[in-house]
C-alpha cells in the first residue's frame, strides 16, 4: 500500500513557520536558520489533515505531498 | 474574450459610512465584476487591480512579478530603487541575502518563548489602563504600547528612547501629513538607527540588532534592515489590536464566545486578520508577458494587488462579510503570500492571542465611549488601516 509522503525544499523555504505552526506534529524550523525541518515523511492519519493544510499554507511551495489515488477498487 | 472589463479609476479612498471594517465599496463592487480589473495609477499609468483571492495569492507567488521599487511605473517619473536593507521592496537575491539571518530568529518556537514576557507588558500596560481610567483611549493605552515594547526589546532599542521612535513613526505611517514632514521624520528615524548600529556595534547587548552586528551586513544595510523590522513590527500589530478591539466591541456576539472560550482566541486572531486585513494593498511590476485570469499583463506593468477584497472573497471565505470567530481562516491574505510572507507573522500572532485574551479577562464590561460613527479612522492614505484612537469605558468594580 502506497502511503502519503511529504517532501520539502529548503532552497525554496522562506521560514515563515506556517508549516510549524499548521502541523506542529509533522514540521518545525530549524532553530539555527529558521526554516523548514519535516518531523515525518509519512505522517500518521491523525496529522494527515493538518499536513494537507500546511502544504496548502505554505507561501513558498516547499511542501510537497504524494497521495496515494484515493482508491483503485 | 468579449465580456466587458470592469474598469476602477483611482484606488477608492473612502469605506461607507457605519462600514469602518468593510473594504472601499468600489473595490467590493470591483471583485464582484470579476477578480481582476483595469485600473489607472495615480501617476496616471496603466496598471491592473486584482481583487479575487486566487489571483492574488498566484500574483504573489509568481517569481515573473518583480516587488523592486525602481521598477513600479505608475507615472512618469522614476522611482528611486530602495536604500540597503529595506528588502520588502526587493527580488531575489538581495531580498534573501537580508531576509535569511533574521529568520531563524523569528520562528515559531524562539516566539513563543516571548509569551510570558509579552504577558507581563500586557499585564503592566492593563493595569495602567485601569488606574487611569474609565474611559481611556485604547490606542495610546494598549494597542500601541504593547508592540513598541516587544519590538523594541527584541531589536534593542533603549526604553527612553521609545517614545520618540514610535512618535517618527506614527508621523511616517499615518497618512496624513505633508511629504516634507513625512521625509523629515523618515530621516529622523534614519539618523536615530545609525546612531543604534552604531552603539550596537561597540557595546553588543543581547538583542535581534547586536546579533546582525556580526554578519557581513554593512551598518548602512542594518540601519535599512532596522527600519523595516520597527517599522513593520509595530504599526500593523498596533492597529491590529486596536482596530480589531473596535470590531469585537461591535460584534457583541462574537466578543462574549471569545470571553467564553479561551480555545477560541487562536482563531479569533486569525479571523480577525482576515476580516479587518489592515495591510491592504502591495504592488508588483511584470517582468515579462503573463496571462493572469485571462488577460495578458505586459512587462513592465504595475499591478495593484487588494488584500482586503482577496480576503473577501466569497468564492475562498463563505459570508466573506461576517465576522465570525470559528470559522477556518487558515489560508488569508493578511500577512501576504510568496517570499515576502511577513517574517514577523509568528510574532504578531503570540503578540495578539496574549493582549485580546488578557483584554477580555481583564475588562469583562468593556465597550466603546463615544457612538461608533465618532471613532476617529484612519484614511485610506496610510499605508496601514486602523484607528487613530478608540475611547473605551468600562464598570468599575466596587
Ligand atoms: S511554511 Fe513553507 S516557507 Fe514557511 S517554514 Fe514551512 S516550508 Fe518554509
Amino acid at each position: 500500500m502506497r502511503t502519503t509522503r511529504l517532501r520539502v525544499d529548503r532552497e525554496r523555504c522562506i521560514g515563515a513557520g506556517m508549516c510549524a505552526l499548521t502541523a506542529p506534529e509533522v514540521f518545525d524550523q530549524d532553530p539555527d536558520d529558521g526554516l523548514v525541518l519535516l518531523l515525518h515523511a509519512e505522517p500518521p492519519t491523525a496529522h494527515r489533515a493538518a499536513a494537507r493544510m500546511a502544504v496548502g499554507v505554505c507561501p513558498s511551495g516547499a511542501i510537497t505531498l504524494d497521495e496515494p489515488e484515493p482508491t483503485d477498487s | 474574450m468579449g465580456e466587458s472589463l470592469h474598469t476602477v479609476t483611482t484606488l477608492p479612498t473612502t469605506r461607507r459610512t457605519g462600514c469602518p471594517f468593510d473594504p472601499p465599496a468600489e473595490l467590493i463592487d470591483a471583485r464582484r465584476h470579476g477578480p481582476i480589473s483595469r485600473f489607472t495609477h495615480v501617476g496616471g499609468k496603466p496598471g491592473w487591480l486584482i481583487t479575487g483571492y486566487d489571483l492574488v495569492r498566484s500574483v504573489l507567488a509568481d517569481p515573473r512579478f518583480s516587488s523592486r521599487k525602481e521598477l513600479l511605473n505608475v507615472g512618469d517619473f522614476e522611482v528611486p530603487p530602495p536604500p540597503p536593507g529595506e528588502f520588502l521592496l526587493m527580488d531575489e537575491p538581495q531580498h534573501g541575502r537580508y531576509r535569511k539571518p533574521l529568520v531563524g530568529r523569528f520562528t515559531v518556537r524562539r516566539m513563543r518563548l516571548l509569551t510570558e514576557r509579552i504577558e507581563q507588558i500586557t499585564a503592566d500596560c492593563l493595569d495602567a489602563m485601569e488606574k487611569a481610567g474609565p474611559p481611556v483611549d485604547l490606542v495610546s493605552a494598549f494597542a500601541k504600547p504593547i508592540p513598541t515594547m516587544v519590538i523594541c526589546e527584541l531589536l534593542g532599542v533603549p526604553y527612553e528612547d521609545r517614545g520618540s521612535f514610535q512618535e517618527q513613526i506614527d508621523t511616517f505611517m499615518g497618512g496624513e501629513v505633508s511629504d516634507e514632514e513625512l521625509m523629515a521624520a523618515y530621516t529622523a528615524t534614519q539618523e536615530y538607527l545609525a546612531k543604534l548600529v552604531a552603539a550596537k556595534r561597540a557595546n553588543p547587548t543581547d538583542d535581534v540588532l547586536s546579533e546582525l552586528t556580526d554578519s557581513d551586513l554593512t551598518d548602512e544595510e542594518l540601519r535599512g534592515i532596522s527600519l523595516i523590522l520597527l517599522a513593520a513590527g509595530f504599526d500593523t500589530t498596533a492597529n491590529m489590536l486596536s482596530l480589531g478591539t473596535f470590531a469585537l466591541l461591535q460584534n457583541p456576539a462574537q466578543l462574549a464566545a471569545l470571553r467564553a472560550d479561551p480555545a477560541l482566541t487562536d482563531g479569533a486572531v486569525e479571523e480577525l486578520l482576515r476580516y479587518l486585513s489592515v495591510a491592504k494593498t502591495f504592488m508588483r511590476t511584470a517582468l515579462e508577458d503573463v496571462e493572469v485570469g485571462g488577460r495578458t499583463i505586459e512587462a513592465g506593468t504595475t499591478v495593484v494587488l487588494s488584500y482586503n477584497t482577496a480576503n473577501r472573497d466569497p468564492e475562498r471565505f463563505t459570508d466573506p462579510h461576517v465576522l465570525d470567530i470559528r470559522r477556518q481562516s487558515a489560508g488569508h491574505l493578511a500577512f501576504s503570500h510568496g517570499i515576502h510572507q511577513c517574517l514577523g507573522q509568528q510574532l504578531a500572532r503570540v503578540e495578539m492571542r496574549v493582549a485580546f485574551r488578557a483584554l477580555v479577562d481583564r475588562f469583562p464590561t468593556l465597550r466603546l465611549a463615544v457612538p461608533a460613527e465618532e471613532v476617529d479612522l484612519r484614511p485610506e492614505t496610510a499605508d496601514i488601516y486602523g484607528v487613530k484612537s478608540l475611547p473605551v469605558t468600562w464598570d468599575k468594580e466596587e
